[in-house]
């Protein structure tokens, strides 16, 4: 098919010389049926327009850098084929709700700070020592948790939170997702350290059952689940004592 | 122009990188650390490895079958005290690992799984599902958050290595946000970049692997080691070259060709698909040129086939694999056989570094794909590069934490002079540069093509000859490049080009190790030296840079218990 051709309409911006995004409209190749939004991307960046910038790395779904909206809906590039939108062009944006760096490149450093208030990592009150071997998990166990620990935090359903949208404290999806993650893992101790972050956090409350984040997870997470479930656990605070687990 | 100033500071945020920042962190909680990393750390390639992590944990399992695995998967080109030690501290950092909170696959009891994987003679693959890596570096990231002392930054692109009366002194960096040149010293730094697959055209390396920490060393005067050893996988997805992973064959997929055969039954029949990476590699390349792969769009491919296995095993098991097919192949591997080609995987040489990850330079460390401490010879036994870069990364940590407990501060003077440099370098050779007409893209996509034909899974003198000249070629065209991009901001038309550059450095140490190695080993596969050659090369390659062509220099191999011998599986 060498004569078939695909629209690329992206953002761009540059801080420095412009006022506002504005769109960008290009013609490329589509020079194979598996070719994905990403290489397309690609193929500007290397032969039509060397000044496009965007993230990516792993081209496999899983370093989670490339995530942009592709005709409005929040994606990994790097899995949206173009042949599903052939011969249409392609509307290529920043992920919503997120102050734009560059071109398709967002600021996500508010989800860094996020990550780290929900302290993802293992708490103790007394550290087995190494010699001690591993603690006993069963796969059983680990079922408890596993989908919050797929979370590759590529942002897709920060873009598509109606909350987050209207209020940037809102703790969000993933941060909750991951706080779970920890909070569910059974040698875990550090719930009552993570509950005031987000049970406080701004807008948990807001969070209606929409579930667009869970939607939009490209690895099958279900952050709005995670929201539901420390709702409870806030809620539980006030009317039950805990047992084992702190 | 900005300078900041740490203890230890390590250069790369993926396993190794992160591990060394840690182990540096408890070494001496008074540290100051700093991480720079191109991407936020968990984009880093790591993130991609899905087998395991080989370690001796298992009850009927020894160091002595792990080191003597590995020695035999190199090819008798690994250093064996390297290896020793390497077996036997794998465990420990696997436990440490599920201290914090990997979750890693369990049997029934609840203890830590195994699995069989290729060259391995007993069941050690550790694994977390088939996502074994991006377990692995989600987990030694989220911890490194609860160290205050390890102060990051996030896509900054190192330019160089400072360097003050042959002692690294730290790095030049661009804030990529802001565009800022700034100079990061400490007492000691180690280098974690990663691998340089992305040299290749046909690679399962993200883009950002691009060799940035090999070329560094290199060009301060580090010799790169056994640069020609360059590691083939068996089985990429035509096209994308995604992984589809060694475990698929560990939990007992069949590899097949055009005429339905288990052709391996004709190259490693004690072994079959659970072969070394090299030899299965080589045997799918003498299959398709006698025909017998299966025709596709983009080459010829072979089936690997997992139907018999059934659903459940392999949701529980590859689950990951079952959605590369759906989503990337259009397939469900329950159903359908996975189409396979070769690809470009991994790079067993790296900047020459010891058994605690000190380079020739003092105050400079080097651990994980860009280092070679001599742990993987010529060819790494599959699931032995996570717990590499978790052993090594913690033993450079501790290490470079311990020269810097006793290190100098570095002065501002020198520095000063040398970032205006680096920078007046940088701006010259880039955004202010003037003239010129080459793409960075398109230079890079030749020498991508170049490399898989020249220095692929089969090499002839006269195709390393022809690539050595095209490197240079393309050396002298990358010296006419044009950037259509000024600005400050985000500038990854800058960091594309400072990238490729750093790889035409590396590739030419590839292209230049491999024809002057005149023999067969590991990966290294002659076709006009077909036989290992131990009287010769029983010896590390180690390439320094020089006008021209890399000098290339010999070191004996460090023997140990396990005698060299013919290799047969």
């Amino acid at each position: 098919m060498p004569d078939k051709k695909i629209q690329i309409i992206a953002t761009r911006y540059d801080p420095e010389k412009d006022q506002q995004p504005h769109a960008q409209t290009y013609e490329i190749p589509f020079y194979d049926e598996q070719m994905v939004v990403l290489d397309a991307l690609n193929y500007i960046k290397a032969h039509v327009d060397g000044t496009l910038s965007y993230r990516w790395s792993c081209r496999m779904g899983i370093c989670g850098s490339c995530g942009m909206m592709v005709d409005g809906v929040p994606k990994l590039t790097c899995n949206a084929f173009v042949r599903d939108y052939w011969p249409k062009p392609i509307v290529i944006e920043p992920l919503n709700n997120f102050p734009i760096v560059r071109d398709l490149v967002i600021d996500m450093e508010d989800f860094m700070d996020k990550l780290k208030s929900v302290k993802p990592w293992i708490v103790r009150k007394q550290e087995l020592p190494l010699g001690a071997g591993e603690h006993i998990q069963t796969n059983e166990q680990i079922d408890e948790f596993r989908q919050f620990s797929q979370c590759i935090n590529c942002m897709l359903c920060y873009a598509a939170c109606p909350v987050y949208g209207l209020n940037s404290e809102f703790l969000g999806p993933a941060a909750t997702a991951i706080a779970r993650r920890y909070n569910l893992d059974s040698r875990d101790q550090g719930l009552k350290l993570r509950q005031p972050v987000i049970g406080d956090s701004e807008g948990i409350w807001e969070c209606s059952f929409v579930g667009e984040c869970s939607v939009v997870c490209p690895k099958g997470v279900d952050p709005a689940k995670a929201i539901q479930q420390s709702k409870l656990d806030t809620t539980m605070r006030f009317v039950l004592p805990y047992g084992n687990r702190e | 122009m900005a300078q900041e100033s740490y203890d230890v500071l390590i250069i790369g945020g993926g396993l190794a990188g992160i591990r060394a920042a840690i182990a540096a962190a408890e070494v001496n909680p008074r540290l100051k650390i700093g991480m720079v990393s191109k991407v936020y750390p968990m984009r880093s390639h790591t993130v991609s490895a899905e087998g395991g992590a080989a370690a001796a944990l298992a009850p009927d399992d020894s160091y002595e079958t792990h080191a003597f695995d590995t020695i035999k998967g190199s090819d008798y080109l690994a250093d064996q005290d390297v290896v020793e030690a390497f077996v036997r501290e794998a465990p420990v950092e696997i436990i440490q690992m599920e201290h914090w909170g990997c979750p890693w696959s369990r049997n029934a009891d609840g203890t830590i799984a195994v699995r069989p994987f290729g060259g391995m003679s007993t069941w050690r693959t550790v694994f977390a599902a088939d996502k074994s890596g991006f377990h692995m570096l989600h987990t030694v990231f989220q911890t490194s958050l609860k160290y205050p002392q390890i102060h990051r930054h996030d896509e900054a692109f190192v330019t160089k290595l400072l360097v003050e009366d042959s002692k690294c002194i730290g790095v030049v960096a661009i804030d990529m946000r802001s565009g800022r040149f700034e100079a990061l010293t400490a007492k000691a730094t180690i280098l974690a970049t990663g691998g340089l697959g992305r040299i290749y055209a046909f690679t399962t390396n993200g883009n950002i692997c691009t060799g940035d920490g090999m070329a560094l060393a290199y060009r301060a005067g580090v010799p790169l080691k056994d640069m020609e050893m360059v590691q083939f996988h068996p089985t990429g997805l035509p096209f994308t070259g995604i992984l589809i992973t060694e475990a698929v064959r560990g939990e007992g997929g069949y590899l097949v060709n055009n005429e339905g055969e288990r052709f391996l039954k004709r190259y490693v029949p004690n072994k079959m698909e659970l072969g070394p990476r090299d030899i299965i590699s080589r045997a799918m390349i003498t299959e398709f040129e006698e025909g017998k792969g299966f025709d596709g769009p983009h080459g010829q491919y072979m089936h690997l086939d997992v139907r018999h296995l059934g659903e459940k095993v392999i949701d529980r098991k590859l689950p990951f694999m079952r959605e590369l097919g759906r989503e990337f192949v259009g397939i469900d591997i329950v159903k359908d056989p996975i189409p396979v080609r070769p690809v470009q995987h991994y790079m067993m040489g790296g900047i020459d570094a010891d058994i605690t990850g000190a380079t020739l330079m003092t105050g400079l460390y080097a651990a994980g794909e860009c280092a070679n401490v001599g742990m993987n010879g010529a060819n790494r036994l599959g699931s032995n590069s996570l717990p590499e870069c978790l052993v090594f990364g913690a033993a450079a940590g501790r290490a470079a934490a311990e020269h810097a407990s006793v290190g100098q501060a570095v002065g501002a003077n020198p520095v000063d002079a040398m970032l205006r440099d680096e920078t007046r370098r940088v701006e010259g050779s880039y955004l202010n540069k003037s003239g010129g007409d080459e793409r960075i893209g398109e230079i890079r996509e030749d020498m991508q093509l170049s490399m898989d034909e020249g220095a692929g899974v089969y090499r002839t003198r006269t195709a390393l000859v022809e690539l050595v000249n095209r490197l240079d070629s393309f050396r002298e065209r990358f010296e006419k490049v044009k950037l259509y991009d000024s600005s400050r901001t985000f500038n990854t038309e800058l960091t594309a080009a400072l990238e490729l550059d750093f790889m035409l450095d590396v590739a030419a140490t590839v292209a230049a190790s491999a024809l002057a190695r005149e023999e067969s080993r590991g990966a290294h596969a002659r076709r006009d030296f077909t036989e290992r050659d131990d009287e010769n090369f029983l010896k590390h390659t180690l390439a320094y840079a020089a006008e021209g062509a890399p000098r290339l220099e010999y070191r004996d191999v460090r023997l140990g218990r396990f005698e060299p011998k013919a290799r047969s599986y």
